[in-house]
């Protein structure tokens, strides 16, 4: 036992740098989950798009913001197809993701040009190495305040963006798409521009956690909707009667803590490989333990 | 104006379960004039309704305001000038978000939905005057969750959201089915309020014999599909609850029950 919390210790500021920079994901899903109640699963697909995109630029020389540009944009369009596919085509919510995801497999084989790994070299230019940003930080921190303050940033900037008109209809579309429609506005270029934020934002997070850890790995994408799922729902169970906390802030610290959970069973003895069983049993748990407190509340309503 | 020409409308058509309701539904509607429908379940009250807002596309025939042809305009732009009242109180507002939210919500409605605001903070005092003659005391809990009002002070609020922009039609779906005769009495006294200060043209469904009576200025009952009675002005002054329940005991009769 103290072996394991050693090595848990140890392993803190990496948990920290792993979580941070899953928090983005987290964020994003947010927005599908919570205020659009739309199961998107294009996030399996959109995040190693977003690594993919980020890594084969990064290789090639490209700017690694730029990098991270561009690979946040093409998550903006697979959520858009996704939209297009369950708004124009009104294929079901679910589906609609799985088609998705399905296709960006082969799509991210391409870009990676056939191969399932990628490694960035140790020489590259990227987000967290050889750049002169980096050189200024404190050694031993960089990743940590680089991740920070993305996360920082994208945080202010989506509450920012739910404070707005186009915000508040956001909000309206999930939760009664009725009303928008009596606002004159269409409900399904709403919910379209939602699910283009949301896999924006898992594909940046894909991008700078390859960019961070130097490697793409096609199977990465294998849960991460339910991982991000989980840390949406941990965050929010865990401040459930704070309504002054953000959700923003939620989905961050659920990240956090998702990822510390992780690196505890690690540091328990747990191998890689079974850590996403881990996470369908950890999510199921979550899921039923706040299901039934939902349907319990409505019986009381 | 409104106009309903020649409306078609069948239902599950090709199947045995095929039900022709409008067949040649004609109607037109002057300017202001507030009308009552009443008819039993399936004469096409609420499929009117829903033709007229766009959630059903008619078969065929036209639909016009002021001339102009609407029959192809997609539901959510005819509802620029269409407020809507549902049955169900919980319709009409977000749930999850406040008081203050929800109006500024329809408060946008006919601005553009951009990256300005969404809460206009000069707003706040302009919403509580909005509410405040309710009597129901929502000017007090602007911050309060929709979802936590009774039905009757969400149906209120609705009410208040959905006239609150320039509109010129008013569509009532049953919207006092599901209250208490008191708060039902409330809402129906708003609505005539509403209806005369802003000058709309209303269509009021409802299974409320007396209501349908006692305002508006034109009766319609519908029976399969068809008005069976069309009462405006003077004529409608002299119908009575009696006249009325005795017409609807005589479709029963042809309809062999």
């Amino acid at each position: 036992m103290p072996d394991a919390l050693l090595s848990f210790t140890r392993a803190l500021p990496s948990t920290l740098e792993q979580g941070l920079i899953y928090a983005l994901m987290a964020m994003g899903v947010m927005i599908t989950y919570l205020i659009l109640d739309f199961p998107d699963l294009t996030v399996d697909g959109s995040f190693p798009l977003g690594g993919a995109v980020s890594s084969s630029l990064v290789i090639a020389g490209v700017n690694p913001v730029l990098a991270l540009v561009i690979a946040t944009l093409c998550g903006m369009a697979a959520g858009l197809l996704t939209g297009l596919i369950h708004v124009k085509l009104k294929v079901r919510a679910l589906f609609s993701g799985i088609i998705m995801m399905t296709a960006l497999y082969s799509v991210n084989l391409r870009i990676t040009g056939g191969s399932s790994l990628l490694s960035i070299p140790r020489t590259a230019v990227t987000l967290f190495r050889n750049n002169t940003l980096v050189s200024a930080l404190p050694q031993g921190v960089q990743v940590l305040i680089i991740a920070a303050f993305l996360v920082l940033l994208i945080k202010i900037i989506l509450d920012l963006l739910l404070k707005t008109r186009y915000g508040l209809l956001l909000r309206a579309v999930g939760d009664n798409a009725t009303v928008v429609t009596g606002l004159a506005r269409d409900k399904g270029n709403v919910v379209i521009s939602g699910l283009v934020i949301a896999n924006g934002l898992v594909a940046l997070c894909g991008a700078v956690l390859c960019q961070q850890q130097r490697l793409f790995d096609l199977s990465m994408g294998t849960g991460a909707m339910v991982l991000a799922l989980a840390s949406v729902i941990i965050g929010v169970n865990l401040f459930k009667r704070v309504e002054w906390i953000k959700s923003t802030t939620k989905a961050v610290i659920g990240a956090l803590v998702y990822k510390a959970c992780y690196s505890l069973a690690i540091a328990l003895g747990l191998k890689p490989g079974d850590m996403k069983l881990v996470t369908a049993v950890l999510f199921l748990a979550i899921l039923s333990t706040w299901l039934f407190g939902k349907k319990g509340a409505q019986r009381h309503a | 104006m409104l106009e309903l020409n020649h409306l078609r409308k069948v239902y599950n058509p090709g199947t045995v379960r095929e039900l022709m309701l409008f067949e040649d539904f004609n109607l037109s509607i002057p300017k202001g004039q507030f009308v009552s429908i009443i008819g039993s379940n399936g004469s096409g009250k609420s499929s009117l309704l829903n033709l007229l807002c766009g959630s059903i596309p008619p078969d065929s025939g036209r639909i016009l305001i002021d001339g102009k042809d609407i029959t192809k305009m997609p539901e959510h732009k005819r509802l620029k000038r269409i407020g809507r009242i549902h049955q169900n109180p919980a319709t009409g507002t977000c749930a999850s978000m406040s008081i203050l939210e929800n109006m500024s919500l329809s408060h946008n409605k006919p601005l553009s939905m951009n990256l300005m605001p969404g809460i206009d903070k000069k707003c706040r005092e302009f919403f509580r005057d909005q509410l405040r003659p309710l009597g129901l005391g929502l000017e007090n809990m602007m911050d309060m969750k929709a979802g936590s009002l009774s039905g009757g002070q969400r149906q209120a609020l609705a009410m208040v959201m959905s006239v609150m922009t320039p509109i010129d039609f008013l569509i009532l779906d049953e919207h006092t089915a599901a209250l208490d005769p008191k708060t039902s009495d409330l809402i129906m006294e708003l609505t005539d309020k509403v209806v005369r200060d802003k000058q709309l043209t209303a269509l009021m469904v409802t299974h409320n014999l007396r209501y349908a009576i006692a305002h508006g200025d034109r009766l319609l009952m519908m029976h399969q599909g068809g008005i069976v009675l069309d009462a405006a002005g003077e004529q409608k002054e002299n119908i009575h609850l009696q006249d009325v329940l005795d017409l609807f005991t005589q479709i029963s009769i042809e309809l062999g029950n």
